[in-house]
């Protein structure tokens, strides 16, 4: 176990917290970087689409993960930002103008429905989320003159500097570079004081209000800042999809992205990318499993969502902590050999008191 | 359409609504989460009593009592298997297991049913009533006499019941509740028995006017609103936030341009929690610390 002296206050806060971690990300970089050199397009393609979810993911976890706050509509954002984005391409908009402005259109709706959310809690806010969800996605069906309605709408490839990336790698490194500056803009913001509000906010309202942290201003620039990176991956996506259609963006999509960051581990930057990893990979494992069921489970619609939903229950129940916290529990176990105790994660348990009154 | 056949129109879809968020404010009052696979309940609910009445061949009435039995039963085992492991946990986690407790739910009566639309006889098919110079078929008015009659019923059953007052108590503070000598899980489990109950008896009613089939479960989204607009934890408010769903519905659908149908529950909705977040009849306050 490694014990590090700390001799400044900057160490405390430094992203790469010793040699180990410039060691591992570095090398993890690196395999980035030289991916499209040895795999397949396809794998490359992949690769794109889980950078995509990630980002999304990033966009989602800052929200239910730091702010505590459960979004259950969050494809409305990714919505937003893919139909902003193919618009403003199509009307001439450069590719690195439109990308940024496609977040910002988001974000702007991240505010609209911050407004009434932020006076709610709980359960109140997810059904305000999920309605906000539908009434976006009815919206894009009956806008016919910016989004196509039933019909959807074409995307180019993306054009960069001249250059349209039209190769499968090209497209790769977009959203690979996309990706790392939204992980670094999330990290820095984490540790910066509008993060720690945000998570003083998710342990106890109470608490954070009587710490002067205004609750609505920090609530809706959680939904802000959510809604921005999240519209970002849905101008990528649009790339990705090369065509958009209404029902592209459904409630299962908003739910595909809850269970990204409830696998992943909620609260932690980590769990996002492992929630993206296991998203991406889940359809692969599917395809493989639909082999070995017999022919009549295997060939009904909604199977692949009866699945997501049967994991999504097995993580809630036996681990709440997800992926991440399942590799922590691992590290300290080898970490502190042979001193770990079941104990050291169990978390303590709430009993119910109303705020009703009756 | 005039406006006195809407208006019948929405009350008897509004009715359906109620009775669906009837199930959810009936947990949400005794356990303070929210089961967001009421509507997918109901949608078993209809698939079991399809089963049994139109290939078992059993009599209507008892078709009915079989499948709020079968219903009740597997209420309390979800109860039992899924919640009671998590109890004590974040809300937040209530509301992502049943969640996906609806998607399961789904993909099972896919695979057991199939994904075409089934239906059943019942003694009120085909026959219409006049109202005023609406019309309205029997099907309708049996929806609309059995709402009001389960409404009144769990009413009565939670003022003044012992069981009721003492899953009242169990809201309020569990743990309060549990020295009080009051049987905390049971009681939620129980709590579960029943509103699978009423999701089977919303299933069975509905079966007629609806299409029995597995993406039936959707229309619990617009019950969802309803309950909302009622204020969660009011048995009265459910209904009349239905009502006020259903009727919203048909005049929207009426009157406005495209597209305002589909949304008007959830803009409906939108507009009483900016205005009241609590709901209509809200009990919900802010903490004293």
């Amino acid at each position: 176990m490694r014990v590090i002296f700390k001799t400044s206050y900057d160490q405390d806060i430094r992203l790469l917290k010793h040699g180990g971690y410039v060691f591992w990300y570095g090398l993890l970089l690196l395999a980035l970087l030289l991916a499209p050199l040895l795999l397949d397009a396809f794998y490359i393609g992949e690769l794109s689409m889980i950078f995509i979810y990630a980002i999304a993911g990033l966009g989602l976890m800052l929200l239910v993960g730091y702010t505590g706050l459960v979004s259950l509509g969050h494809a409305a954002f990714l919505a937003i930002g893919a139909y902003a984005h193919a618009y403003l391409v199509g009307h001439g908009w450069p590719f690195l103008l439109a990308l940024p402005a496609a977040g910002l259109i988001s974000a702007a709706a991240g505010l609209l429905i911050a407004l009434p959310a932020s006076r709610m809690t709980g359960i109140y806010l997810a059904i305000a989320t999920l309605a906000f969800a539908i009434i976006v996605e009815q919206l894009v069906i009956n806008l016919k003159s910016i989004t196509g309605g039933f019909q959807g709408m074409a995307v180019d490839h993306p054009v960069l500097f001249g250059v349209s990336l039209t190769e499968p790698w090209q497209f790769y490194f977009v959203c690979l570079a996309v990706l790392i500056l939204v992980l670094l803009g999330c990290a820095n913001l984490l540790r910066a004081p509008t993060g720690r509000a945000l998570m003083a906010i998710r342990d106890s309202e109470i608490s954070a209000q009587s710490m002067g942290i205004p609750l609505a201003r920090y609530k809706a620039i959680a939904f802000g800042l959510s809604a921005g990176i999240t519209g970002l991956a849905g101008g990528l996506f649009a790339h990705k999809l090369s065509y958009l259609a209404p029902d592209a963006f459904n409630i299962i999509l908003s739910i595909q992205l809850l269970l990204m960051v409830v696998v992943g581990g909620l609260g932690s930057l980590h769990g996002a990318i492992y929630g993206a990893l296991f998203i991406g990979f889940l359809p692969q494992a599917l395809a493989i499993l639909r082999d070995y069921l017999p022919p009549g489970v295997a060939n009904t619609p909604g199977l692949e969502a009866g699945i997501f939903g049967l994991i999504l229950m097995l993580f809630i129940i036996f681990e709440p902590q997800g992926l991440y916290g399942r590799w922590r529990k691992v590290k300290l176990y080898f970490d502190i050999f042979p001193l770990y105790r079941k104990a050291t994660f169990k978390r303590q348990k709430v009993f119910l008191k109303t705020e009703r009154l009756q | 359409m005039d406006l006195a056949q809407l208006l019948v129109t929405g009350i008897a879809q509004g009715c359906i609504y109620g009775l669906i968020a009837l199930g959810f404010v009936l947990i949400y009052k005794a356990t303070e989460t929210v089961n967001f696979a009421q509507g997918d309940l109901m949608m078993v609910g209809a698939f079991i009593a399809f089963t049994f009445i139109a290939s078992l061949g059993m009599p209507y009435w008892l078709g009915l009592a079989a499948v709020i039995v079968t219903m009740a039963l597997a209420g309390y085992a979800l109860d039992v298997v899924l919640l009671r492991p998590i109890s004590g946990q974040p809300q937040f986690a209530v509301v992502i297991l049943t969640i996906s407790l609806g998607f399961v739910l789904r993909a099972i009566a896919g695979v057991v049913w199939g994904h075409n639309p089934v239906s059943f006889p019942t003694p009120f098919s085909g026959k219409m009533l006049a109202v005023g110079n609406a019309v309205i078929s029997q099907e309708n008015v049996a929806i609309i006499v059995g709402t009001l009659l389960l409404c009144g019923l769990l009413f009565v059953f939670f003022r003044y019941t012992r069981l009721g007052v003492a899953m009242q108590a169990a809201s309020q503070n569990q743990l309060a509740a549990y020295y009080m000598g009051i049987p905390v899980k049971r009681l939620s489990s129980t709590i579960w028995a029943i509103s699978a109950g009423v999701a089977a008896v919303a299933g069975v009613l509905m079966a007629p006017v609806a299409l029995v089939e597995p993406q039936m479960g959707f229309l619990g989204i617009k019950a969802f609103a309803a309950a909302v607009i009622g204020g969660f934890g009011s048995l009265p408010g459910a209904l009349l936030g239905g009502l006020i769903v259903g009727v919203g519905e048909q005049l929207a659908g009426g009157y406005l341009p495209q597209g305002f149908k589909e949304t008007s529950a959830y803009l409906l909705m939108l507009v009483v929690l900016t205005v009241r977040p609590g709901g209509l009849f809200a009990q919900i306050q802010r903490k004293k610390v």
